[in-house]
């Protein structure tokens, strides 16, 4: 019977458990990953409208703005606005 | 400066216990000053493995609380004088370590000793995080099965956000893979993941393999980490963990099952 078994094995080359969980892991993984790092969907809006608001009294470029949402110890949610002013005056008026 | 190196998994069972040990004692049988730390208030474990529990008279949180000093409640190892076991209490409630408080005894040990070794609890609670928070280096231990895999992977993110030095700024704390009780036959069978698949799946640097090994229970039985067992094959793999920590290049042993011979596999056995 080993004898049988061991040319019946050769032949199917059927999907071993382990591939499965290589599988699974990779998909569940990934999606887990990107929770992580995920930023609520209004951001980028929220970005844009801040910048808007800011560009009308002073001078940010893109570099010197920074915007980030960061979740601390699960419950504490913080907004951080980092923004550059540079030595250049700019008129307001 | 001494390193701290957490050995962390988020699941239960996987080993962490066991390598925190069997490294510990690795490193100090190289010559290097060790404390090893169990993390794991509540539910010691460290100092049976160690085979150090009779000689526990003060622990982590009497340290913590004032009530004994450092030199009080560490316990030098009887076998290699440069090792020491911080032991955890058996008793208290988890909530007596903070950040201020650990940093401090961490900052008094790194006086002393080269290499801090924080044994971590299972979980991702407020225990776990003290034994990462301040750690320079994370052996992730991880056994080639799924549930524990995914842990890793969560404790990897914990890693990365949660640390002191995520919080500062400073370079990331440096992974190690650690795969324990792993079985070459049965990868080759098809039934266990192999070291490269939890490898694409985690992506950190493989620091190494130890296979599935008789030896290992026997060495918890005995109270003598299993590193002390150099016929076995457990013991082996260790010691090539504890000399790639300490910059050698060693080939990875024990990867591929021992090959049947021709008679035996016609006729079964």
């Amino acid at each position: 019977m080993a004898l049988l078994d061991y040319f019946l094995r050769k032949k199917e080359k059927q999907v071993t458990t382990a591939s499965k969980a290589k599988e699974r892991l990779q998909i569940i993984v990934a999606h887990e990953r990107n929770n992580r790092n995920k930023q609520p969907d209004y951001l980028p809006q929220l970005t844009e409208d801040i910048l808007v608001v800011l560009r009308k009294y002073i001078h940010v470029s893109d570099e010197s703005f920074s915007i980030n949402l960061d979740n601390k110890d699960g419950d504490l949610n913080v907004l951080e606005l980092n923004i550059e002013l540079h030595d250049e005056p700019t008129s307001t008026d | 400066m001494a390193r701290i190196i957490v050995v962390t998994s988020g699941k239960g069972g996987v080993g962490k216990t066991t390598s925190s040990a069997a490294i510990g004692l690795g490193l100090a049988l190289k010559g290097h000053k060790v404390v090893l730390i169990d993390f794991d208030i509540g539910l010691r474990n460290l100092d049976l493995i160690m085979g150090c529990e009779r000689r526990v008279v003060y622990d982590f949180v009497n340290v913590i609380n004032g009530e004994a000093t450092l030199n009080q409640a560490l316990i030098k190892d009887k076998r290699v004088s440069s090792l020491s076991i911080l032991p955890a209490s058996q008793t208290r409630d988890k909530d007596a370590l903070n950040k201020e408080n650990v940093g401090k005894v961490l900052e008094e040990l790194g006086k002393t000793y080269d290499y801090i070794i924080c044994d971590s609890p299972a979980g991702i609670e407020a225990g776990a995080m003290m034994a990462l928070y301040y750690a320079d280096e994370a052996i992730v231990t991880t056994n080639p099965e799924v549930s524990s895999v995914r842990d890793s992977d969560r404790i990897l993110g914990m890693l990365a956000s949660r640390s002191r030095r995520a919080e500062q700024g400073l370079e990331p704390i440096k992974e190690h893979l650690l795969l324990t009780r792993y079985s070459p036959k049965r990868v080759e069978e098809g039934e266990m993941l192999s070291v490269e698949d939890v490898k694409d799946i985690l992506s950190i640097p493989l620091l190494g393999v130890i296979p599935e090994s008789q030896a290992v229970l026997k060495a918890s039985n005995a109270g003598e980490p299993v590193i002390l067992d150099t016929e076995s094959d457990a013991g082996k793999a260790y010691q090539d963990v504890v000399d790639r920590l300490l910059g050698d290049t060693v080939e990875f042993r024990f990867l591929t099952a021992e090959k049947k011979g021709i008679f035996s596999r016609m006729f079964g056995g």
